[in-house]
């Protein structure tokens, strides 16, 4: 695989690691977010824990829009699957989500409703062509990268007039819950003080581009570094990361030259724009209602909003209070710290949104990392 | 409904006390003018008495594709030219089904045993170790690159029972068919079979048709039931393997999966790769003669390569080291996987095996794989540890250490 490959490449790998070592002051502890799932499953996917010295620490951010996502929101989608005469699209990790009374899409398959696993919003819309007598509903899930697409299909559906196809819209931004995370206090009240830097996201960066987090860096005081998805990219960052503290800077930084620039995909935004708007609130799983942080969309397009075209009732049960994973996605606790955690709560039966997808940080932890558990 | 894999019965500390010789021949009484008695001897799909025979003279009036009924010398009744269906009366017990039976299992499978039409089939066998394992498959397409779930119905069972170091003798083959199958395509389903079965060297002596109604199968459903024999000296088991013990596998992993991936209904990408299904007894032949010594034999099917693994640490209660470098699998797999936000190691084949054997005889191993056909891109790929925790630990190709863990439900695509 060209172009891939060179960046799993392990001598590169062993350099980058050995130049970390040599950067990292041994008086010092580094404690980095990364804040995308899929940082976190490239971490643990290609062991690079065991590639750095005990002093630098990983912790896993809220980067998982699978994760975030309230099991209000998991019951809504449910309930809207149910609905007589609809097929009822869904990427494939939505599928196992739990919402109330461990309920699923994929039970909700199971007791007869049409839930199809699509790669893409494009495979919703086709199926919406080819079945103009049932309603198609896509849920639209996910940060900056998977909105563009949504809108394109929006765009495309009114275009051609196609009437039978909605979706459920849980976009959410990044900038929002980078700052709701620096927002979180320590005991004396300080802001964001157990954290040392970010790794940014890869993809998300590359629509919204770099410039979109200078005022966290500056507000915050946080060196931030945006990387690629590959494992190289992500020591790379990590290295970049520990220059930035020892020097005491606090800069975006951009690891990610080959796809970000500074303003992104303009052409994206403007799609994204065009579409959707602010929603005043919206509940993160962990990390609670946090204001201006996710998208609906425009009245204009208020016609191909599922929530509105079909009244349901949703009914929801509170989430189990042992639980940490709002400690975990606010980054002050480890999984292995959670009690629950490898004992009632696995991807077998998760408990907590951690655990539910592969990018969830309890579940990279439990599936990737649980030999290296001290 | 899914594949169950890895259910051979064995017993594996108990080696047969005779000979190597294996059963050929038919009952010793056997009456070879059996094979010219009446078509009403059956081979039933029911269990309702036979008097129910005599009756489904008007259940064959009902079938649109009887089309010659009267004529059951005609040898194509039941099927033909058209694009026929199955329909009800070919699982119904009556002359539909013994003409289905006749015309299409009898003459593809060819064997004495089969051709003397009884209910069992009855085989004199050595004394010693006897190995039977089954499996029911289900796939969906139905053919694929490189095979098709008759072929594989063969495979998959040979392989099971081969898995034991046993040499496979006999397959039982029971088919669900779903009404309106083409009759076409169950053609080519047996054929494919019986092909796979002359390959591997066995003979599929008994089996079993069912219809049921439109919409209440998927097409066809085949479950096919081996036995075969262990040679002496030879112990093979997945609660075997010892703490420093080599782990081998015969080639490049993945192919299957994503062969069949890459033709399922909703998934829209091309490629050249074709499954792996094949029968391995032949490999395994090689390989027993070389090192008798193997501790453990699995193909990774459903599940793959980390599952077999784990499967192997929770039964031996080990752990692995594998290194992912070593681990053969194709540019395009990991292109497609790459794609699909799919681990390799989790994908399915269906003519890879894993083995784990003393290290000192790792080398020799390897050279008898190697030397074979279904095993010259065979390799070395890692080692058994102890561990309390049982994980398989995969040192990454980046020079990481990961755990490699089972699987949970089926693997699903990631959204970024």
């Amino acid at each position: 695989m060209k172009y891939i490959e060179e960046f799993r490449n392990d001598t590169y790998a062993k350099e980058v690691a050995d130049r970390i070592t040599q950067a990292a002051d041994p008086s010092r502890e580094y404690k980095f977010m990364e804040f995308c799932g899929g940082h976190t499953h490239a971490i643990y996917r290609y062991g690079i824990p065991s590639l750095l010295p005990s002093n630098v620490q990983m912790v896993h951010g809220p980067g998982c829009p699978v994760c975030v996502l309230p099991m209000a929101r998991v019951d809504h989608a449910i309930a809207l699957a149910h609905q007589p005469n609809v097929i009822f699209c869904s990427y494939g990790d939505m599928l196992r989500v739990p919402g109330s009374r461990k309920n699923s899409l994929l039970k909700a398959k199971a007791e007869g409703a049409d839930v199809r696993m699509v790669y893409s919003i494009d495979d919703a819309l086709r199926l919406a062509k080819e079945n103009s007598d049932k309603e198609v509903i896509f849920f639209s899930i996910g940060f900056e990268t998977t909105t563009p697409p949504s809108a394109a299909a929006v765009l495309q559906a009114d275009r051609e007039g196609i009437k039978n196809f909605s979706i459920f819209c849980n976009h959410v931004l990044t900038p929002p819950a980078l700052k709701a995370i620096l927002e979180i206090r320590d005991e004396k009240g300080d802001c964001g003080v157990s954290l040392n830097g970010f790794v940014g996201p890869a993809h998300v960066s590359v629509v919204i581009g770099s410039n979109a987090y200078l005022s966290a860096s500056l507000d915050y005081k946080k060196p931030i570094v945006i990387a690629g998805f590959e494992p190289l990219d992500v020591l790379h960052a990590i290295l970049m990361l520990i220059q930035q503290v020892n020097e005491e800077r606090y800069e975006v930084e951009n690891q990610y030259t080959r796809a970000v620039t500074p303003e992104g995909n303009q052409k994206a935004q403007a799609m994204m724009h065009e579409v959707f708007e602010l929603a005043s609130s919206f509940e993160w799983r962990g990390l609670g209602w946090i204001p201006s942080s996710a998208l609906c969309l425009k009245e204009k397009y208020a016609d191909y909003d599922a929530s509105i075209k079909f009244k349901v009732e949703v009914l929801t049960q509170p989430e189990n209070t042992g639980c940490e994973c709002g400690a975990i996605l606010r980054g002050m606790k480890r999984p292995n710290e959670c009690k629950l955690f490898g004992k009632v709560c696995n991807p077998e039966n998760p408990i907590g949104a951690c655990m539910v997808s592969s990018e969830g940080a309890c579940a990279a932890f439990y599936t990737y990392g649980r030999h290296q558990e001290k | 409904m899914k594949e169950i894999e890895n259910v051979e019965t064995q017993s594996p500390r108990h080696p047969r006390e005779s000979g190597e010789s294996l059963p050929r021949h038919p009952r010793e009484s056997g009456d070879p003018e059996n094979k010219s008695t009446t078509l009403d001897s059956r081979l039933r799909g029911n269990d309702e008495s036979s008097g129910n025979d005599e009756s489904s003279g008007n259940d064959e009036s009902s079938g649109n594709d009887e089309s010659s009924g009267n004529d059951e010398s005609s040898g194509d009744d039941g099927r033909g030219g058209h694009d026929q269906q199955i329909n009800l009366t070919h699982g119904g017990g009556g002359r539909a089904m013994a003409r289905l039976i006749d015309s299409l299992f009898l003459k593809a499978f060819d064997n004495e045993w089969l051709s003397q039409k009884n209910d069992q089939a009855c085989f004199s066998v050595e004394k010693g170790r006897m190995v039977m394992s089954t499996d029911g498959h289900v796939i969906s397409p139905l053919f694929f690159p490189g095979g098709d779930i008759g072929s594989l119905s063969v495979h998959g069972t040979v392989n099971d029972v081969a898995m034991s170091g046993a040499k496979p003798l006999y397959l039982s083959a029971s088919f669900i068919l779903e009404e309106g199958f083409s009759i076409k395509d169950l053609e080519k389903i047996v054929k494919s079979m019986a092909n796979a079965a002359k390959q591997a060297g066995v003979a599929i002596v008994t089996g079993d048709t069912k219809v049921v109604e439109k919409g209440k199968g998927d097409g066809i459903f085949i479950t096919t039931t081996g036995v075969g024999v262990v040679p002496e000296n030879v112990f093979i088991s997945g609660d075997l393997a010892k703490p420093g013990d080599a782990v081998l596998v015969n080639g490049f992993i993945g192919d299957h999966g994503i062969a069949v991936m890459s033709h399922r209904e909703g998934l829209t990408f091309h490629t050249a790769l074709q499954s792996d299904s094949a029968s391995l007894n032949g490999l395994v032949q090689t390989m027993v003669n070389a090192v008798p010594s193997i501790h453990c034999l699995r193909d990774p099917t459903r599940g793959g390569l980390a599952t077999t693994l784990n499967e192997f640490a929770s039964q031996s209660h080990v752990g692995f080291v594998i290194d992912e470098k070593k681990i053969p699998i194709r540019e395009a797999v990991l292109s497609a996987c790459e794609l699909l936000g799919l681990d390799p190691l989790y994908v399915a084949n269906e003519g890879k095996l894993i083995a784990i054997c003393p290290e000192k005889e790792a080398q020799k191993l390897l050279s008898a794989m190697q030397a074979h056909e279904l095993g010259k891109d065979a390799a070395i790929i890692g080692t058994v540890i102890e561990d309390p925790n049982r994980f398989v630990q995969l040192k990454t190709k980046f020079g990481g250490s990961r755990v490699v863990d089972w699987l949970t439900g089926e693997q699903l695509p990631r959204i970024c």
